[in-house]
């Protein structure tokens, strides 16, 4: 659960390369490689194999079959519940954002269930990585969806001006919030069903008897399961909120053509 | 477990970013191009099917319309076919018993008028043999026993003639 740098493999450990911190702008940066980074990079290596496979067998037959047709459920998905409502129809170039965004998570959060795996995401920090890209990409798609000017004019909160000393720091705080909430949802979610489990499990040892195991082995078998709905689950409250917030920063061009048009 | 790691965070973002450019460009491309061409593939045989089914809709439409018309049609036929016969029956028979009528009429007055030019015939073939039983009476008129014996020829010949 916790981030190391060694990898457990059955039968031993591998250490992990370490290179000397680099220093950009003041800040300390450790840039070897860690646990959660060699998932990382296993979720996305897995993630381009399986959504290849999937495109290729899909765009070879007329009606998608077997896996290629399990992938585009979940694109399908995707597209018709999170992008169309939340954004509309000019919210479909993100797609390719939210179905990485998407997918990603899904299968670093579904590592947690393999054996000698870890999920990325039970990480603060690969969450936090997650956030800043949902973060700019929030904030790009208001930019680019009502232009500059009203993007800055939105942060006023359209109050008068001489409430704009409380009213900007609020919403530019605001901006912050919600990424911030994504990090930590996604984070906790993640990190909390293995936190039941390692508890479920330290009770057989510390009853120390065969006789109690029984109960703790049924709790974490549910408990499993319940990780694994979790697992889709989060991947997509994840998708959908930034889609929605996305759609939030879009929408607000409409409502300042409505002002415009008022006055 | 709270402690950020500013390398993982830096890692996270770079393999996302690279994830996203090489899906973009490949798998996301063909899985929504595929998936939007068969969804308009999908519309269009809907609409066609459709279209389609108004087409065959109207033509059965039509079909029953042509049906109906030409029952009507052959029924009428029937029915005005059935009228002219029983128009030219009627009239053929009454024409036949009209023909018929005269035919016995001109019979029954051939038939009077031989008869009576028969009557007329007879009538002058008895006067004659009436005047010439006469005359012969007249002529064998001297001795009684002579009148009785020319009496006596005389019918004999009658009944001879």
């Amino acid at each position: 659960m916790q981030d190391s740098r060694e990898l457990e493999i059955p039968f031993g450990h591998i250490s992990l390369p370490q290179f000397p911190p680099i220093e950009i702008a003041g800040i300390t940066i450790d840039i070897s490689i860690t646990k959660h980074v060699v998932f990382l990079w296993l979720s996305a290596l897995i993630l381009i194999a399986l959504a290849l496979v999937a495109a290729r067998g899909n765009s070879k037959r007329r009606v998608p079959h077997g896996f290629g047709n399990l992938m585009e459920v979940f694109v399908l998905f995707i597209r018709d519940e999170i992008v169309l409502p939340n954004m509309g129809a000019s919210g479909l170039r993100y797609m390719p954002y939210l179905l990485t965004t998407f997918f990603f998570i899904l299968i670093m959060n579904l590592f947690g269930l393999v054996p000698y795996g870890s999920s990325a995401t039970g990480n603060v920090s690969v969450t936090g990585g997650l956030a800043i890209i949902a973060f700019i990409m929030i904030q790009v798609a208001a930019i680019r969806a009502q232009g500059f000017g009203h993007y800055l004019a939105h942060l006023t909160g359209g109050v008068h001006w001489a409430l704009w000393p409380i009213m900007i720091p609020i919403e530019i705080l605001g901006l912050f919030t919600k990424p911030f909430a994504l990090c930590i949802r996604l984070f906790a979610n993640m990190s909390g069903g293995h936190i039941v489990i390692v508890s479920l499990i330290g009770l057989i040892f510390i009853f120390q008897s065969y006789l109690v195991a029984v109960a703790p082995a049924g709790f974490v078998v549910g408990i499993m399961f319940l990780e694994l709905f979790v697992a889709f689950l989060q991947a997509y409250i994840f998708t959908m909120l930034t889609a929605l917030f996305m759609g939030l920063g879009m929408k607000g061009e409409e409502g300042a053509e409505h002002a415009k048009e008022r006055h | 477990m709270f402690d950020i790691n500013p390398g993982l965070i830096l890692w996270t973002i770079l393999t996302f970013l690279a994830v996203l450019v090489i899906l973009r460009f490949t798998a996301w491309k063909t899985l929504l191009a595929s998936l939007t061409a068969r969804e308009d593939s999908i519309r269009a045989s809907l609409e066609q099917a459709e279209s389609a089914r108004q087409e065959s809709l109207r033509l059965l439409e039509e079909h029953r319309r042509q049906r109906a018309e030409a029952e009507e049609q052959s029924r009428h036929i029937v029915t005005e076919g059935r009228e002219l016969a029983d128009h030219l029956k009627a009239e053929i028979l009454e024409k036949a018993q009209g023909s018929a009528r005269h035919i016995i009429e001109q019979a029954k007055e051939e038939i009077g008028r031989e008869k009576e030019k028969a009557l007329v015939q007879l009538r002058d073939e008895v006067a004659e043999l009436a005047v010439l039983a006469a005359g012969k009476i007249l002529d064998a008129n001297l001795d009684a026993a002579k009148h009785r014996k020319l009496v006596d020829s005389a019918i004999r010949d009658l009944n001879k003639g």
